[in-house]
């Protein structure tokens, strides 16, 4: 292999303290790699990020003419551009600059110091052997588009919006509810200062629907994402709600001139406790105001479909809605699913969590005994606009006069669907205190006996614990154990008509029977159904449980892995509304930061085609996850956008002819590594 | 002025490469008019001896065909060289290793095994193998040695220039002749070929879809194949894309797939790897049982990805010999 003349190499070798000392015998290292060809000096020292260490490379760049800087250390993820910097602010071009992982790779992995030594030795030998093919590159500068896309209008997609709509930005708030608010819209109280859950949402909700610079897309799904950081191109599928939006005043004398004179549909905002007509809108303070109809119910439109699923009009309804609205003409039963296309620079994904479907746990009784139930629908229970008014009242059993009865004891069962090996095993969370929440609220409501039954009472949030002791003081029972089953096998006439919860009591160190009239199931936070396409669409990466993985879980906890997109919420995983909020306002700002900024310094490792020598096989055009290669029909030939190349080398591995080349792992750089690492050298004596 | 000499040699091949010499017809014409032919076994009778005596360095070129297997090939492979200006590796077994370097999935032991004691047309009660040397009527006639590999030229000697193709064709051989008469030569070691795969120069280049997905392989002997519709968009493996160009699709314009034979481009080390991971990147399933089912259209990897290739290959040998034949 033809190799460059008058290479100069400076290597280092890092202690990392005892990180790397430790299982590595550095000095041993350096002294070999001051043998290699190339090599002017060869230095171990202590901590090579420090500002010293960085300091010791700038020198010797200047005094030993060095042009090309080897430092063996910690993962490049770390401290790549601490290094490239350091290169460059002695003039040198910073990809002349090549760092081995001697850590994550070596000494943490490793039991055998000898070995790993021989390792760390055979390892900063490839990165000696490829230094010397570096180039020089240029880091391209892209510009940022402005505007900010919010997928999700929870709360944490509503504050998230709010920051960046008040510090100037343009946002779009894309939610596929009909209206924003998400779970907590739905939540009667807030945990532990009870304050109304409406009343704090409410005014951020209409803020975010009156924002001048906020464009609200409720109904709305994200289809389709091309591009990358700073320009992203995105389609919107806004849904037919058969209401032109501009045009409803939000009146509602549509819904009240309905033919259907009782609302006689499952109403899902109230977890289907309560009943709305084919025209409806979800909520009272629902964002926008708006309504919309459910063409699977409503009269005037057929029950079968057209081939593409798309409703057919039938016409058959007296339409007494449509003389409701009268002159503001706001009723389109022709209205179509739209694409919309906006482009923006970066993106927030806010989509937040479904909570367990309880039935999954049938020792339990969901969906077996009406009156078990689930945190969320007794929240829409508790609720003064839910469906019963705020009356907690049974599916199942009446007074002597017929009159729904009221639960006068109620076991809260923790944990449902949470730390546990045959659902998931995460903690949720939020769970211990919603149920205490509940309990509180609950007790205040019915004056029942209020049964909790927890495996342990995680509150390490601000003023939990003093939550927690004020529902002891409030004479609510907690029980420690997880309860075996829910059963309405009475064994004893006190039983009789009730739900029995059977649980070991592991405090007491007995099996107890609890009778009561109302079972409420704490229910843990899961990924949305969708998240795996949710995750595709951004080019995000899932954890094992399935929440969206953050780039790191503590120092870069709202950024993915795609640049330009972010997380915030339960789309991360499970977590309270101050955490929430906290995190929203944190990747608020770290899309700001990159939009005021401007540009995003574009990585140079980018591939390109090798115009004369492409084929035109077109073998390489549908590998690209960035959508970056494209066909030139006139000069049959692939070429690639290197603005949307991200470097990941697909297409070229996968070139047939070796036609395209990828800056920093062009095939010299790469075989000379190879050979390096393998390169051997004896053996070292065994120790006697 | 006299004539400068060139020679024609053969090593382990099929003859293909000398048919093409032929196959020049009337312009063979021309290149004798302007060359004295000093060696060529198939065609013309002389001597190893004659060769032996020749000054060093006096023939201008050694245009050599075959893969090297025998101590006789290597002998005349080192003569050559030495006796040339330019080694020519022509054809694919001196380009690549060829069609006989696939024996290179065997060691000499099952070759010998198999062709002298258990094929089943094979009658050979004494288990009599090839000897090295063997007492004949008072003689000792000297046969040469069968090595444990077999090697393209370049590994054996240092080889100028190479000529593709199994065979190459009339053109590619008439316009190296060209270059070596006039002196106008490429740099050291290249392949005298257009250093651009198959594809560019394929009738069917414009039918192949953007995306081709394979979702199953067919062998070109289990179907009947559209003349106008890229091998590959019908789901036949064809090493066109993969392959440098030069022989005008021949195979391609016959309705048979590109098998490789004109070896990788100048970039590429590894033409079945790169076909291989071409190929396997463009897979519709995603899933293990989807690969796997598609996969089991290529009964044959190694001769089908590395039909001429596996000499030069990175692939290690099925039993790790040294490469240098012993």
């Amino acid at each position: 292999m033809n190799r460059p003349n008058d290479i100069r190499i400076g290597f280092y070798v890092c202690h990392c303290g005892h990180n790397i000392a430790a299982m590595v015998d550095c000095p041993a290292v350096a002294q070999y790699v001051g043998t290699l060809p190339g090599v002017v000096l060869s230095r171990d020292y202590k901590y090579m990020c420090s500002d010293p260490g960085q300091e010791l490379i700038r020198q010797d760049i200047r005094e030993f003419g060095l042009n090309r800087v080897v430092v063996a250390s910690c993962s490049p993820l770390l401290h790549e551009q601490t290094f490239r910097s350091a290169v460059e602010a002695a003039g040198l071009n910073p990809f002349y600059f090549h760092m081995v992982n001697i850590r994550e790779h070596n000494s943490w992995v490793h039991t055998d110091r000898i070995r790993a030594t021989e390792k760390a030795r055979a390892l900063a030998r490839a990165a000696i052997e490829r230094v010397v093919h570096h180039k020089p590159l240029e880091i391209v500068k892209v510009p940022i588009h402005p505007d900010v896309l919010v997928v999700g209008g929870g709360i944490a997609g509503i504050h998230a919006a709010l920051t960046l709509a008040n510090a100037g930005k343009k946002v779009y708030l894309v939610e596929r509810e009909p209206s924003i608010g998400g779970h907590m819209a739905k939540f009667d109280k807030t945990f532990p200062t009870l304050d109304c859950a409406a009343c704090i949402l409410t005014p951020k909700m209409s803020e975010v629907g009156s924002h001048p610079n906020i464009t609200l897309w409720s109904y709305s799904e994200v289809v389709k994402v091309d591009g990358f950081v700073g320009n992203y191109t995105v389609q919107v599928k806004r849904k037919a709600r058969y209401i032109h939006e501009d045009l409803c005043t939000g009146c509602q004398d549509c819904i009240a001139h309905c033919v259907y004179k009782e609302p006689k549909f499952e109403d899902l905002f109230n977890e289907g406790l309560g009943k709305r007509k084919p025209v409806y809108i979800p909520f009272p303070q629902a964002t926008p105001q708006v309504v919309l109809i459910d063409p699977e119910v409503c009269l005037n439109f057929k029950r079968n479909k057209n081939p593409d699923g798309t409703p057919i009009v039938s016409d058959k309804c007296k339409k007494t809605c449509v003389e409701a609205c009268g002159e503001k003409r706001a009723i389109d039963f022709t209205q179509k699913d739209e694409i919309r296309e906006i482009k923006v620079g970066t993106i927030l994904v806010c989509t937040g969590f479904k909570t367990f479907d309880a039935r999954r746990v049938p020792a339990y009784g969901y969906g077996i005994y009406p009156n078990v139930y689930t945190a969320l629908e007794v929240e829409r229970l508790v609720n003064a606009s839910g469906p019963t008014g705020g009356e907690v009242l049974l599916r199942e059993g009446k007074n002597p006069d017929g009159t729904p009865r009221k639960p006068r004891s109620i076991g809260i069962i923790h944990c449902v669907g949470s730390r546990d090996k045959k659902t998931n095993l995460w903690c949720s969370r939020v769970c211990c205190m919603y149920s205490m929440k509940l309990a509180h609220l609950l007790k205040e409501h019915t004056g029942a006996e209020i049964y909790n039954f927890y495996i342990d009472i995680r509150t390490p949030g601000k003023g939990y614990e003093e939550f927690y002791n004020k529902l002891l003081e409030e004479g609510t029972h907690f029980i420690r154990g997880r309860v075996g089953e829910v059963t309405d096998w009475a064994m004893t006439p006190e039983e009789e008509g009730k739900l029995v919860i059977r649980v070991e009591d592991t405090l007491a160190g007995v099996v107890r029977r609890i009778p009561v009239d109302m079972v409420v199931l704490a229910t843990g936070l899961e990924p949305q159904a969708d998240a795996p396409e949710v995750r595709r669409l951004f080019n995000m990466s899932c954890g094992g449980d399935g929440w969206f993985l953050e780039r790191h879980p503590k120092l870069a906890p709202v950024n993915t892995f795609t640049d330009g997109v972010f997380l915030a919420g339960c789309c991360q995983g499970p977590k309270d509304i101050p955490d929430t909020v906290a995190q929203a306002g944190a990747a608020a700002a770290e899309a700001l930061a990159l939009i005021d900024r401007g540009y995003v310094e574009q990585e140079p490792n980018t591939a390109y085609i090798l115009e004369q020598e492409c084929s035109g096989c077109k073998s390489c055009l549908p590998l690209c996850p960035y959508t970056a290669i494209l066909f030139d029909e006139g000069r049959q030939k692939a070429y690639i956008n290197e603005a949307l190349c991200k470097g990941c080398g697909t297409c070229v591995g996968s070139c047939p002819s070796g036609s395209i080349v990828q800056k920093l792992f062009e095939d010299q750089e790469i075989f000379s590594e190879i050979a390096g690492v393998l390169a051997g050298e004896p053996a070292p004596a065994e120790p006697s | 002025m006299p004539k400068p000499r060139v020679a024609f040699y053969w090593c382990a091949s099929c003859g293909g490469c000398e048919e093409t010499v032929v196959d020049l017809a009337e312009d063979i014409l021309g290149v004798v008019e302007k060359v004295d032919i000093a060696l060529w076994p198939v065609a013309l009778d002389f001597k190893y001896k004659d060769v032996a005596a020749l000054p060093d360095q006096s023939l201008l070129a050694t245009l050599l065909n075959g893969a090297i297997r025998t101590s006789e090939q290597e002998e005349m492979a080192v003569l050559l060289r030495r006796k040339s200006r330019y080694l020519i590796a022509y054809g694919a077994c001196a380009h690549l290793g060829g069609i006989p370097a696939l024996a290179n999935q065997f060691s000499r032991e099952q070759v010998l095994r198999f062709n002298y004691e258990d094929a089943p047309s094979v009658v050979n009660e004494s288990r009599t193998r090839p000897q090295v040397h063997c007492e004949d009527q008072g003689r000792t006639p000297h046969l040469p040695e069968f090595r444990h590999v077999v090697r393209a030229l370049d590994q054996v000697v240092d080889v100028d220039f190479y000529i593709p193709g199994c065979p190459p064709t009339p053109n590619l051989t008439r316009a190296a002749f060209d270059a070596l008469l006039s002196g106008k030569l490429p740099p050291k070691g290249s392949v005298l070929a257009p250093d651009i795969a198959l594809c560019d120069e394929c009738p069917r280049k414009a039918s192949k879809p953007t995306n081709v997905a394979f979702t199953e392989f067919k062998r070109p002997h289990q179907g009947l194949w559209d003349a106008g519709q890229c091998f590959l968009a019908q789901g036949v493996v064809c090493l066109g894309p993969a392959t440098r160009s030069g022989c005008g699709a021949a195979c391609p314009r016959g309705n048979m797939p590109c098998t490789g034979c004109f070896g990788p481009t100048s970039r590429v080390r590894d033409q079945g790897a790169k076909m291989l991971s071409s190929l396997c990147a463009n897979l519709a399933a995603r899933d293990e049982e989807g690969i796997q089912r598609a996969l089991a259209g290529i009964p044959d990897p190694v001769g089908t990805f590395y039909r001429y290739g596996l000499a030069k290959c990175l692939l290690r040998r099925k039993v790790s010999l040294p490469t240098n034949g012993d």
